[in-house]
Protein backbone atom coordinates (compact mmCIF):
# COMPACT_ATOMS: atom_id res chain seq x y z
CA UNK A 1 0.00 0.00 0.00
CA UNK A 2 1.62 3.12 -0.81
CA UNK A 3 1.44 5.78 1.94
CA UNK A 4 2.55 9.14 1.25
CA UNK A 5 2.84 11.00 4.43
CA UNK A 6 4.07 14.39 4.60
CA UNK A 7 4.48 16.63 7.80
CA UNK A 8 4.96 20.64 7.24
CA UNK A 9 6.47 21.82 9.98
CA UNK A 10 8.81 24.43 11.42
CA UNK A 11 12.14 23.41 13.69
CA UNK A 12 10.43 25.54 16.68
CA UNK A 13 6.78 25.07 16.70
CA UNK A 14 5.06 23.07 19.53
CA UNK A 15 1.89 22.65 17.74
CA UNK A 16 4.34 20.21 15.03
CA UNK A 17 6.16 18.57 17.40
CA UNK A 18 2.70 17.27 18.59
CA UNK A 19 2.02 15.29 15.37
CA UNK A 20 5.69 14.41 15.07
CA UNK A 21 5.14 12.12 18.43
CA UNK A 22 2.00 10.81 17.24
CA UNK A 23 3.70 10.01 13.90
CA UNK A 24 6.88 8.44 16.12
CA UNK A 25 4.27 6.81 18.42
CA UNK A 26 2.74 5.52 15.77
CA UNK A 27 5.59 4.07 13.97
CA UNK A 28 3.74 5.66 10.82
CA UNK A 29 6.87 6.63 8.15
CA UNK A 30 6.92 10.16 7.25
CA UNK A 31 8.71 12.64 5.12
CA UNK A 32 9.08 16.24 7.34
CA UNK A 33 8.88 19.33 5.20
CA UNK A 34 10.58 22.45 7.40
CA UNK A 35 8.94 25.89 6.60
CA UNK A 36 10.55 29.04 6.98
CA UNK A 37 7.71 30.59 8.72
CA UNK A 38 9.07 34.46 7.45
CA UNK A 39 9.03 33.14 3.89
CA UNK A 40 5.66 30.17 3.97
CA UNK A 41 6.09 28.41 0.80
CA UNK A 42 3.65 28.65 -2.08
CA UNK A 43 2.40 24.92 -1.13
CA UNK A 44 2.00 25.70 2.39
CA UNK A 45 -0.26 28.38 1.16
CA UNK A 46 -2.00 26.15 -1.21
CA UNK A 47 -2.38 23.25 1.20
CA UNK A 48 -3.82 25.71 4.15
CA UNK A 49 -5.64 28.81 3.11
CA UNK A 50 -7.90 29.16 5.87
CA UNK A 51 -4.77 29.60 9.10
CA UNK A 52 -1.78 29.99 6.55
CA UNK A 53 0.17 27.80 9.17
CA UNK A 54 1.72 24.56 10.60
CA UNK A 55 1.30 21.41 11.12
CA UNK A 56 -0.17 20.20 8.04
CA UNK A 57 -0.20 16.57 7.67
CA UNK A 58 -0.58 15.39 4.06
CA UNK A 59 -1.94 12.14 3.18
CA UNK A 60 -2.05 10.71 0.00
CA UNK A 61 -1.86 14.35 -1.52
CA UNK A 62 -5.05 15.34 0.97
CA UNK A 63 -3.80 17.96 3.37
CA UNK A 64 -5.56 17.89 6.98
CA UNK A 65 -4.85 21.00 9.21
CA UNK A 66 -5.02 22.48 12.68
CA UNK A 67 -2.99 19.85 15.32
CA UNK A 68 -5.76 18.76 17.53
CA UNK A 69 -7.64 17.61 14.35
CA UNK A 70 -4.53 16.15 12.42
CA UNK A 71 -3.83 13.60 15.85
CA UNK A 72 -7.70 12.65 15.77
CA UNK A 73 -7.13 11.74 11.91
CA UNK A 74 -3.92 9.70 12.88
CA UNK A 75 -5.78 7.77 15.56
CA UNK A 76 -8.70 6.81 13.45
CA UNK A 77 -6.74 6.16 10.31
CA UNK A 78 -3.63 4.08 12.00
CA UNK A 79 -5.29 2.28 14.78
CA UNK A 80 -1.96 0.79 16.53
CA UNK A 81 -1.32 2.12 20.03
CA UNK A 82 -4.29 3.93 20.06
CA UNK A 83 -4.06 8.00 21.17
CA UNK A 84 -7.27 8.33 22.33
CA UNK A 85 -9.66 5.79 24.80
CA UNK A 86 -11.69 3.82 23.40
CA UNK A 87 -14.83 4.44 26.27
CA UNK A 88 -17.03 7.50 24.69
CA UNK A 89 -17.02 9.18 28.39
CA UNK A 90 -12.93 8.92 28.25
CA UNK A 91 -12.60 10.24 25.44
CA UNK A 92 -15.18 13.29 26.05
CA UNK A 93 -13.16 13.86 29.26
CA UNK A 94 -9.65 13.67 27.02
CA UNK A 95 -10.72 16.20 24.88
CA UNK A 96 -11.96 18.44 27.65
CA UNK A 97 -8.75 18.50 28.77
CA UNK A 98 -6.60 19.09 25.43
CA UNK A 99 -9.23 21.81 25.11
CA UNK A 100 -8.66 23.15 28.23
CA UNK A 101 -4.77 23.58 27.67
CA UNK A 102 -5.32 24.61 24.73
CA UNK A 103 -7.97 27.44 25.72
CA UNK A 104 -6.80 28.34 29.21
CA UNK A 105 -3.47 26.78 30.13
CA UNK A 106 -1.31 27.52 27.17
CA UNK A 107 -2.94 31.20 27.25
CA UNK A 108 -2.84 31.86 30.75
CA UNK A 109 0.69 30.37 30.71
CA UNK A 110 2.05 32.30 27.50
CA UNK A 111 0.40 35.46 29.09
CA UNK A 112 2.66 35.25 31.93
CA UNK A 113 5.82 35.04 29.81
CA UNK A 114 5.26 37.82 27.08
CA UNK A 115 3.63 40.64 29.45
CA UNK A 116 4.28 42.87 31.93
CA UNK A 117 3.40 44.62 35.32
CA UNK A 118 -0.10 43.65 36.16
CA UNK A 119 -1.09 41.82 33.18
CA UNK A 120 1.62 39.79 34.16
CA UNK A 121 0.68 39.42 37.77
CA UNK A 122 -2.59 38.45 36.80
CA UNK A 123 -1.78 35.89 34.41
CA UNK A 124 0.57 34.07 36.53
CA UNK A 125 -2.61 33.98 39.32
CA UNK A 126 -4.86 32.39 36.20
CA UNK A 127 -2.03 30.28 35.41
CA UNK A 128 -1.82 28.89 38.89
CA UNK A 129 -5.35 28.40 38.70
CA UNK A 130 -5.72 26.50 35.70
CA UNK A 131 -2.65 24.24 36.54
CA UNK A 132 -4.43 23.22 39.95
CA UNK A 133 -7.31 21.65 37.83
CA UNK A 134 -4.51 19.72 35.62
CA UNK A 135 -2.43 18.75 39.25
CA UNK A 136 -5.85 17.62 40.43
CA UNK A 137 -6.52 15.40 36.96
CA UNK A 138 -2.97 13.80 37.45
CA UNK A 139 -4.06 11.91 40.99
CA UNK A 140 -3.64 8.43 40.36
CA UNK A 141 -2.04 8.73 37.48
CA UNK A 142 1.61 8.40 35.47
CA UNK A 143 0.50 10.51 32.03
CA UNK A 144 -3.07 11.73 31.83
CA UNK A 145 -3.33 8.67 29.16
CA UNK A 146 -2.67 6.52 32.41
CA UNK A 147 0.13 3.96 31.99
CA UNK A 148 0.85 5.23 28.34
CA UNK A 149 1.13 8.53 26.75
CA UNK A 150 -1.86 9.38 25.07
CA UNK A 151 -3.76 12.89 24.01
CA UNK A 152 -3.49 14.58 26.59
CA UNK A 153 0.10 14.36 26.68
CA UNK A 154 0.65 15.14 23.75
CA UNK A 155 -1.38 18.62 23.55
CA UNK A 156 0.11 19.40 26.35
CA UNK A 157 3.46 18.21 26.02
CA UNK A 158 4.49 21.52 25.59
CA UNK A 159 4.88 22.59 29.00
CA UNK A 160 7.19 19.94 30.16
CA UNK A 161 9.70 21.77 27.76
CA UNK A 162 8.52 25.36 26.93
CA UNK A 163 7.61 25.68 31.20
CA UNK A 164 11.57 25.29 32.13
CA UNK A 165 12.45 27.94 28.83
CA UNK A 166 10.08 30.55 30.23
CA UNK A 167 10.79 29.60 33.79
CA UNK A 168 14.94 30.59 32.69
CA UNK A 169 13.92 33.35 30.43
CA UNK A 170 11.39 35.16 33.03
CA UNK A 171 13.03 33.80 36.34
CA UNK A 172 9.62 32.90 37.04
CA UNK A 173 8.40 29.68 39.14
CA UNK A 174 5.69 28.52 37.02
CA UNK A 175 5.13 24.94 37.70
CA UNK A 176 6.90 24.86 41.28
CA UNK A 177 7.57 20.92 42.22
CA UNK A 178 5.95 21.62 46.04
CA UNK A 179 2.78 23.55 44.71
CA UNK A 180 2.04 20.98 41.60
CA UNK A 181 3.87 17.69 42.37
CA UNK A 182 2.53 15.59 39.91
CA UNK A 183 2.50 18.03 37.48
CA UNK A 184 6.25 18.98 38.00
CA UNK A 185 6.66 14.60 37.95
CA UNK A 186 4.88 14.10 34.80
CA UNK A 187 6.64 16.97 33.27
CA UNK A 188 9.78 14.94 34.07
CA UNK A 189 8.41 11.66 32.95
CA UNK A 190 6.72 12.88 29.83
CA UNK A 191 10.31 14.85 28.87
CA UNK A 192 12.45 11.72 29.60
CA UNK A 193 10.78 9.54 27.80
CA UNK A 194 12.13 8.37 23.80
CA UNK A 195 10.25 9.44 21.58
CA UNK A 196 9.87 12.77 23.40
CA UNK A 197 13.15 13.01 24.05
CA UNK A 198 14.83 12.25 20.82
CA UNK A 199 12.59 15.09 19.05
CA UNK A 200 12.91 18.56 21.33
CA UNK A 201 14.47 21.17 19.51
CA UNK A 202 17.32 22.49 20.84
CA UNK A 203 17.12 24.35 24.05
CA UNK A 204 19.98 27.09 23.22
CA UNK A 205 18.19 28.20 20.13
CA UNK A 206 14.44 27.72 21.58
CA UNK A 207 16.07 30.10 24.38
CA UNK A 208 17.49 32.66 21.86
CA UNK A 209 14.17 32.71 19.90
CA UNK A 210 11.91 33.29 23.16
CA UNK A 211 14.29 36.09 24.49
CA UNK A 212 13.92 37.78 21.32
CA UNK A 213 9.84 37.66 20.96
CA UNK A 214 9.92 39.09 24.56
CA UNK A 215 12.40 41.45 23.95
CA UNK A 216 10.34 42.82 21.30
CA UNK A 217 7.14 42.82 23.06
CA UNK A 218 8.90 44.67 25.99
CA UNK A 219 10.04 47.11 23.46
CA UNK A 220 6.31 47.20 21.74
CA UNK A 221 4.99 47.92 25.41
CA UNK A 222 7.13 50.76 26.35
CA UNK A 223 6.71 52.93 22.97
CA UNK A 224 3.39 52.77 23.47
CA UNK A 225 1.86 55.96 24.70
CA UNK A 226 -0.77 54.56 26.88
CA UNK A 227 -0.71 53.38 30.25
CA UNK A 228 -2.57 50.19 31.46
CA UNK B 1 -31.74 0.28 29.30
CA UNK B 2 -32.84 3.25 31.17
CA UNK B 3 -30.87 6.26 29.92
CA UNK B 4 -31.33 9.25 32.49
CA UNK B 5 -29.96 12.06 30.27
CA UNK B 6 -30.34 15.98 31.81
CA UNK B 7 -29.09 19.04 29.79
CA UNK B 8 -28.10 21.68 32.14
CA UNK B 9 -28.88 25.31 29.45
CA UNK B 10 -29.81 28.67 28.96
CA UNK B 11 -32.28 29.00 26.79
CA UNK B 12 -30.66 31.87 24.05
CA UNK B 13 -27.70 29.74 24.23
CA UNK B 14 -26.81 28.90 20.56
CA UNK B 15 -24.20 26.59 22.14
CA UNK B 16 -26.76 24.91 24.12
CA UNK B 17 -29.03 24.65 21.15
CA UNK B 18 -26.22 22.17 19.59
CA UNK B 19 -26.76 19.96 22.25
CA UNK B 20 -30.39 19.96 22.09
CA UNK B 21 -30.28 19.56 17.96
CA UNK B 22 -28.56 16.35 18.73
CA UNK B 23 -30.66 15.20 21.21
CA UNK B 24 -33.56 15.22 19.19
CA UNK B 25 -31.64 14.01 16.42
CA UNK B 26 -30.73 10.97 18.02
CA UNK B 27 -34.54 10.46 18.96
CA UNK B 28 -33.56 11.08 22.80
CA UNK B 29 -35.50 11.97 25.98
CA UNK B 30 -34.05 14.19 28.41
CA UNK B 31 -34.96 16.69 31.32
CA UNK B 32 -34.09 20.22 30.56
CA UNK B 33 -32.99 22.44 33.54
CA UNK B 34 -33.22 26.03 32.77
CA UNK B 35 -30.51 27.89 34.57
CA UNK B 36 -29.78 30.68 35.94
CA UNK B 37 -26.30 32.37 34.99
CA UNK B 38 -26.54 35.17 37.70
CA UNK B 39 -27.41 32.74 40.46
CA UNK B 40 -25.52 29.73 39.64
CA UNK B 41 -26.85 26.67 40.87
CA UNK B 42 -24.71 24.12 43.33
CA UNK B 43 -25.50 21.29 40.51
CA UNK B 44 -23.82 23.29 37.61
CA UNK B 45 -21.14 24.52 39.84
CA UNK B 46 -20.65 20.81 40.44
CA UNK B 47 -20.88 19.53 37.25
CA UNK B 48 -18.58 21.77 35.56
CA UNK B 49 -16.10 22.95 38.19
CA UNK B 50 -13.60 24.36 35.60
CA UNK B 51 -15.84 26.65 33.51
CA UNK B 52 -18.71 27.13 35.42
CA UNK B 53 -20.77 27.74 32.12
CA UNK B 54 -23.60 26.10 30.12
CA UNK B 55 -24.30 24.03 28.00
CA UNK B 56 -24.00 20.23 30.53
CA UNK B 57 -25.22 17.10 29.65
CA UNK B 58 -25.27 14.93 32.36
CA UNK B 59 -25.26 11.44 30.78
CA UNK B 60 -26.12 8.55 34.45
CA UNK B 61 -25.33 11.01 36.49
CA UNK B 62 -21.38 11.87 34.51
CA UNK B 63 -21.22 15.30 33.28
CA UNK B 64 -20.02 16.30 30.06
CA UNK B 65 -18.70 19.81 28.85
CA UNK B 66 -17.86 22.01 26.03
CA UNK B 67 -20.99 21.70 23.19
CA UNK B 68 -19.14 20.36 20.27
CA UNK B 69 -17.16 17.72 22.97
CA UNK B 70 -21.05 17.13 24.05
CA UNK B 71 -21.77 16.52 20.58
CA UNK B 72 -19.77 14.19 19.52
CA UNK B 73 -20.08 12.20 22.49
CA UNK B 74 -24.00 12.23 21.85
CA UNK B 75 -23.06 11.02 18.46
CA UNK B 76 -20.65 8.53 19.54
CA UNK B 77 -22.59 6.98 22.45
CA UNK B 78 -26.17 6.47 20.07
CA UNK B 79 -24.01 6.06 17.30
CA UNK B 80 -26.90 3.90 15.64
CA UNK B 81 -28.98 6.67 14.76
CA UNK B 82 -28.62 9.59 12.71
CA UNK B 83 -24.68 9.59 12.42
CA UNK B 84 -23.69 12.95 12.94
CA UNK B 85 -20.08 12.85 11.96
CA UNK B 86 -19.19 11.26 8.71
CA UNK B 87 -17.52 7.88 8.85
CA UNK B 88 -14.21 8.38 6.46
CA UNK B 89 -11.50 9.81 8.31
CA UNK B 90 -10.74 12.62 5.80
CA UNK B 91 -14.86 13.73 5.67
CA UNK B 92 -14.51 13.87 9.82
CA UNK B 93 -11.02 15.59 9.77
CA UNK B 94 -12.89 18.26 7.50
CA UNK B 95 -16.23 18.37 9.52
CA UNK B 96 -14.09 19.24 12.52
CA UNK B 97 -11.79 21.88 11.09
CA UNK B 98 -14.48 23.93 10.27
CA UNK B 99 -16.72 23.20 13.34
CA UNK B 100 -13.50 24.47 15.05
CA UNK B 101 -13.06 27.43 12.83
CA UNK B 102 -16.54 28.53 14.16
CA UNK B 103 -15.23 28.16 18.15
CA UNK B 104 -11.36 29.38 18.37
CA UNK B 105 -11.21 31.25 21.49
CA UNK B 106 -7.09 32.56 20.57
CA UNK B 107 -8.76 34.41 17.93
CA UNK B 108 -12.30 35.60 17.65
CA UNK B 109 -14.79 32.85 17.85
CA UNK B 110 -18.22 33.33 15.94
CA UNK B 111 -19.81 33.53 19.26
CA UNK B 112 -17.28 36.48 20.58
CA UNK B 113 -17.77 38.48 17.02
CA UNK B 114 -21.50 38.42 17.38
CA UNK B 115 -21.56 39.37 21.20
CA UNK B 116 -19.28 42.13 19.79
CA UNK B 117 -21.51 43.10 17.22
CA UNK B 118 -24.54 43.80 19.59
CA UNK B 119 -22.95 45.26 22.49
CA UNK B 120 -20.82 47.70 21.30
CA UNK B 121 -20.21 50.77 18.99
CA UNK B 122 -18.48 53.04 16.80
CA UNK B 123 -15.35 51.48 15.53
CA UNK B 124 -15.23 48.42 17.57
CA UNK B 125 -18.41 47.03 16.18
CA UNK B 126 -17.60 47.58 12.57
CA UNK B 127 -14.17 45.57 13.41
CA UNK B 128 -16.67 43.17 15.00
CA UNK B 129 -18.68 42.88 11.84
CA UNK B 130 -16.32 42.45 9.75
CA UNK B 131 -14.90 39.55 11.24
CA UNK B 132 -17.97 38.13 11.42
CA UNK B 133 -18.84 38.70 7.97
CA UNK B 134 -15.74 37.21 7.36
CA UNK B 135 -16.42 34.13 8.78
CA UNK B 136 -19.87 33.84 7.05
CA UNK B 137 -18.69 34.21 3.65
CA UNK B 138 -15.84 31.73 4.39
CA UNK B 139 -18.04 29.16 5.67
CA UNK B 140 -20.62 29.77 2.80
CA UNK B 141 -17.70 29.01 0.35
CA UNK B 142 -17.42 25.95 2.30
CA UNK B 143 -20.81 24.82 1.46
CA UNK B 144 -21.21 25.63 -2.02
CA UNK B 145 -24.02 24.06 -3.79
CA UNK B 146 -24.56 21.51 -0.78
CA UNK B 147 -27.89 20.90 0.44
CA UNK B 148 -25.84 20.67 3.90
CA UNK B 149 -22.88 21.27 5.11
CA UNK B 150 -22.32 17.16 5.72
CA UNK B 151 -22.95 16.81 1.71
CA UNK B 152 -26.36 14.86 1.46
CA UNK B 153 -27.43 14.60 4.91
CA UNK B 154 -27.23 16.99 7.76
CA UNK B 155 -24.35 16.19 10.13
CA UNK B 156 -22.33 17.58 12.73
CA UNK B 157 -20.98 20.94 11.63
CA UNK B 158 -24.55 21.47 10.34
CA UNK B 159 -25.43 21.24 13.80
CA UNK B 160 -22.63 23.71 14.79
CA UNK B 161 -23.63 26.17 12.70
CA UNK B 162 -27.48 26.49 12.46
CA UNK B 163 -28.04 27.24 15.79
CA UNK B 164 -25.99 30.73 14.70
CA UNK B 165 -29.14 31.23 12.40
CA UNK B 166 -31.53 32.19 15.18
CA UNK B 167 -29.44 34.80 16.02
CA UNK B 168 -29.28 36.45 13.07
CA UNK B 169 -32.04 38.96 13.13
CA UNK B 170 -30.85 39.93 16.47
CA UNK B 171 -27.08 40.97 14.50
CA UNK B 172 -28.55 42.22 12.04
CA UNK B 173 -30.65 44.56 13.96
CA UNK B 174 -27.80 45.84 16.17
CA UNK B 175 -24.88 45.61 13.63
CA UNK B 176 -27.42 47.32 10.62
CA UNK B 177 -26.86 44.55 7.92
CA UNK B 178 -27.89 42.01 5.83
CA UNK B 179 -26.62 38.17 6.66
CA UNK B 180 -29.22 37.68 3.44
CA UNK B 181 -27.41 40.02 1.27
CA UNK B 182 -24.19 38.88 1.64
CA UNK B 183 -24.52 35.24 2.07
CA UNK B 184 -27.60 34.20 0.47
CA UNK B 185 -26.80 30.59 0.13
CA UNK B 186 -26.18 30.13 4.21
CA UNK B 187 -29.42 31.93 4.97
CA UNK B 188 -31.12 29.46 2.02
CA UNK B 189 -29.19 26.53 3.81
CA UNK B 190 -30.91 27.56 7.55
CA UNK B 191 -34.40 27.72 6.22
CA UNK B 192 -33.58 23.69 4.97
CA UNK B 193 -32.28 22.73 7.94
CA UNK B 194 -35.48 24.61 9.44
CA UNK B 195 -37.78 22.34 7.68
CA UNK B 196 -35.91 18.96 10.16
CA UNK B 197 -37.94 18.70 13.28
CA UNK B 198 -34.62 18.00 15.31
CA UNK B 199 -34.29 21.92 14.05
CA UNK B 200 -37.26 23.63 14.69
CA UNK B 201 -38.21 22.38 18.17
CA UNK B 202 -34.45 23.00 19.16
CA UNK B 203 -33.96 26.46 17.83
CA UNK B 204 -35.31 29.62 19.37
CA UNK B 205 -37.79 32.21 17.74
CA UNK B 206 -35.49 35.26 16.50
CA UNK B 207 -37.71 37.91 17.75
CA UNK B 208 -37.46 36.10 21.42
CA UNK B 209 -34.02 36.25 21.09
CA UNK B 210 -33.47 40.29 19.78
CA UNK B 211 -35.77 40.84 23.08
CA UNK B 212 -32.78 38.65 25.13
CA UNK B 213 -30.16 40.60 23.40
CA UNK B 214 -32.25 44.19 24.36
CA UNK B 215 -32.33 42.95 27.60
CA UNK B 216 -28.60 41.97 28.11
CA UNK B 217 -27.66 45.13 26.39
CA UNK B 218 -29.28 47.43 29.13
CA UNK B 219 -27.90 44.52 32.11
CA UNK B 220 -24.22 45.28 30.49
CA UNK B 221 -24.71 49.00 29.86
CA UNK B 222 -24.39 49.12 26.24
CA UNK B 223 -27.44 51.97 25.97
Amino acid sequence: MGEEVKLFRSWSSSFALRIVWALEIKGIEYEAVFEDLSNKSPLLLQYNRVHKKIPILVHNGRPIVESFVILEYIDETWKQAPLLPEDPYERAMARFWAKFGEDKVLTSIWSAFIKQGKEQEEAMVAAMENLKFLEKEMKGKKFFGGERIGYVDLTLGWLANLGSIFEEIVGLKIVDEEKFPLLYSWMQDFAEAPIIRDNWPPRDKMIVKFQALLDAAIAASSSSSSSK
Amino acid sequence: MADEIILLDLWASMLGMRVRVALAEKGLKYEYREQDLRNKSPLLLEMNPVHKKIPVLIHNGKPICESLIIVQYIDEVWYNKSPLLPSDPYQRAQARFWADYTDKLNAKSLYELGRQLWLTKGEEQETAKKGFMECLKLLEGELGDKPYFGGENFGFLDVALVTFSCWFFAYESFGNFSVEAECPKLVAWSKRCMEKESVSSSLEDPLKIHGFVIMMRKELGAE
